[in-house]
């Protein structure tokens, strides 16, 4: 299963290796054109009719993990954080290490070793360490190097009222997604691009958008989700099994109202459940593409993900399915001459 | 003399960042006639260009002003929401904001013990309706409004909301207006999304491609009681940037503007704003380099809804603006 398989693998920011052979895999029968750019990014180009206009598609390859910084005298990994982590969520997590997934644990100190001091606060990046079982320096030294990246070992599992649990929905989710929406014929041609290094800062989509220079686009994602305990309904950023949830407004970007409400109404027309994603902090590849140039319209549709940027995300396949149909809606309402430049 | 019609209009109207239709209206029915083309790019900045033989200059002045998007609307019509740009939740407390649609409301809070626990998201806007349905029929989730207050001139001061930065797009038109033989070629520019990152002056710049950058904006005073020390004073001349948080002006053009000054007896002050940032910012990185600076207007009460400028300093700026598009 595609979703399983793509968030089963690993790849870091600028570490995508593992994903984006199993994109180009993917997407090969579907696509008119291929080509790896310098940065890693996968630019895919489905050819439509003349007269229509290019809408670039992009979806991140990357998810948040860890890098390995040293290893210490007792043969244990010290690393620190490749993207934007929670730290902690940390403790006792089980990891895969390096190209070889070599398996280890997150660990720290017991509770009964503990100060009173220390029992009260989280547990710090530089408190930690991995222990791959190693006996000596020596021993981690022969499978392990600085630089190496670390990924959360945590399978793909369905559960619950239609649920998935995995690692990395963010945004494996809107590469499937994109990858499906390559497998039908449209009268636009799509470019979609699977973009590297989105979690330390757009860096991918930055390059992408500007090869591209699209005439609108279009962001897939994996996005927050905060309709759990504790949380006011004011604070609700998505609701999980809503429907997918078009972007408003987040730290990188002020989405165009008019494109938002365009396939808020489509969906609602076709039945597809539709829900607004609230302004917040954060940003995604939106804020690098329609920056690019001389501006580009642009607009993010996303899943809502539980627990995002932890070994443990949490989605709605009817929410993914919806993200599918939509995206497909969307593409086959625009009419020939829409969002050309003169 | 001041166009007291003109600056109401730009004042008063409704444009917070990613919302400058109206705005942009305003702006391009007032410059009709004055510029030889003007087209708004896919962003929304409106790009207003005086032809001319010599080198391409960018004036960038920005339409948006800060606001407040809605979030959530609760069961009694009470309405949360988030900023957009930079507001403070002090200024922002019981001041009365204005939807598109010109829905007035009032900013009000939840009961806090401890004035330093103000946070916005324990502030919410009143319409006065009394049920989420009353409240929707005029208000929804992703609806942005701007803060309001009538605009107020007296003597030689004016004081309003969105003087940030609508008084920069004031010194742009009447400059256009008054520019009548430059060797140069302006690219009026009013651009979009200043106050959440200098977006729309990025695009726009990497579309004009100009020899030179000029932003238009407000600056900091340093003359108000126990304020932070700060050379510039409201009435004492135009400013000219020496640096902010987002650029260092470029010596040439620092240089153009400090003798163009003196050679027509404008009375002007150097600016050194230790925070924030303008559309120069952008400007300046764009392709492989633009010199840039900046003519800013002294302001106090930046971001409040009673921002105050000297008509002194606007005259003096405009004056400024003029001599070095001549040049």
């Amino acid at each position: 299963m595609l979703l399983k398989r793509l968030t089963d693998a690993c790849g870091m920011p600028g570490g995508e290796g593992e994903v984006r052979q199993i994109i180009l895999e993917e997407i090969k029968p579907y696509v008119d054109d291929i080509k790896v750019d310098r940065l890693g990014n996968v630019i895919a180009t489905k050819n439509g009719k003349p007269g229509y206009p290019k809408v670039m598609i992009a979806a991140h390859m990357d998810e948040v993990g860890l890098m390995v910084k040293s290893i210490d005298d007792g043969g244990f990994i010290r690393f620190e954080q490749a993207g934007g982590l929670d730290e902690r969520i940390l403790v006792s997590k089980p990891v895969l290490v390096g190209k070889n997934k070599i398996q280890g644990v997150i660990g720290a100190k017991a509770i009964h070793l503990q100060e009173k001091g220390e029992r009260e606060t989280p547990l710090r990046t530089k408190q930690l360490y991995i222990d791959i079982g190693a006996k000596s320096k020596e021993d981690t030294e022969k499978l392990v190097k600085p630089g190496d990246y670390i990924a959360f070992d945590s399978e793909y599992v369905e559960f619950g009222n239609n649920l998935i649990k995995a690692k990395a929905l963010d945004d494996r989710a809107g590469c499937a997604a994109l990858i499906e929406t390559l497998k039908h014929n449209y009268d636009v041609t799509v470019v979609a691009v699977f973009t590297v290094q989105e979690e330390i800062g757009l860096r991918g989509a930055t390059v992408a958008a500007y090869k591209v220079n699209p005439d609108i686009a279009l962001v897939l994602e994996g996005t927050l989700c905060s309709d759990v305990s504790n949380v006011p309904e004011q604070s609700y950023i998505t609701k999980l099994g809503a429907g997918p949830a078009i972007s408003l407004m987040d730290s990188r970007t002020i989405f165009p109202k008019n494109l938002a409400k365009r396939i808020y109404d489509i969906a609602v027309k076709n039945g597809v459940d539709i829900q607004y994603r609230l302004p917040s902090s954060g940003g995604n590849d939106a804020g690098a593409i329609h920056t690019t140039r001389e501006g580009i319209p642009c607009t993010a549709i996303s899943v809502p993900c539980r627990y995002i940027h932890s070994p443990s995300c949490v989605m709605s396949k009817d929410d993914f399915e919806g993200l599918k149909k939509i995206v497909k809606l969307f593409l086959e309402d625009i009419k020939e001459g829409e969002y050309i430049r003169d | 003399m001041i166009n007291k019609d003109l600056l109401k209009r730009l004042l008063e109207t409704f444009g917070p960042s990613g919302n400058e239709e109206a705005i942009r209206e305003v702006i391009r029915e007032e410059i009709k006639g004055y510029a030889d083309e003007i087209k708004v790019d896919a962003l929304g900045n409106l790009i207003a260009v005086k032809k001319g033989n010599g080198k391409k200059i960018m004036v960038a002045s920005h339409m948006d002003e800060i606001g407040i998007m809605v979030t959530n609307i609760d069961d009694n019509g009470f309405i949360r929401f988030t900023n957009i740009g930079g507001v403070s939740p002090y200024t922002a407390l019981y001041q009365r904001v204005m939807f598109a649609d010109g829905t007035m409301g009032v900013v009000g809070v939840e009961k806090i013990d401890n004035m330093k626990d103000l946070t916005l998201s324990k502030m919410f806007i009143d319409i006065g309706a009394y049920s989420k349905e009353e409240a929707m029929k005029k208000v929804n989730v992703g609806d942005v409004a701007c803060f309001y207050a009538p605009f107020v001139q007296d003597g030689d001061y004016i004081m309003s909301k969105a003087l940030d930065d609508r008084i920069g797009c004031y010194v742009a038109i009447e400059a256009l207006k008054a520019l009548k033989n430059s060797p140069n070629e302006v690219y009026f520019v009013f651009t979009v999304q200043e106050e959440v990152g200098l977006r729309g002056a990025k695009t726009a710049a990497y579309g004009v491609d100009p020899d030179m950058g000029i932003a238009l904006d407000v600056t900091l005073t340093g003359d108000t009681p126990k304020a932070k020390t700060m050379e510039v004073k409201m009435g004492k001349g135009t400013a000219i940037k020496i640096k902010d948080n987002s650029v260092l002006a470029h010596p040439t053009v620092k240089k153009l503007m400090i003798e163009t000054a003196q050679e027509n007896n404008i009375p002007y002050q150097l600016e050194i704003l230790e925070g924030g940032g303008t559309d120069s910012g952008a400007i300046h990185l764009t392709k492989s380099g633009v010199p840039s600076g900046v003519i800013s207007v002294p302001c106090r009460y930046v971001h409040s809804p009673s921002e105050m400028v000297s008509v002194k300093d606007v005259e003096n700026s405009i004056q400024l603006l003029v001599k070095v598009l001549e040049k």
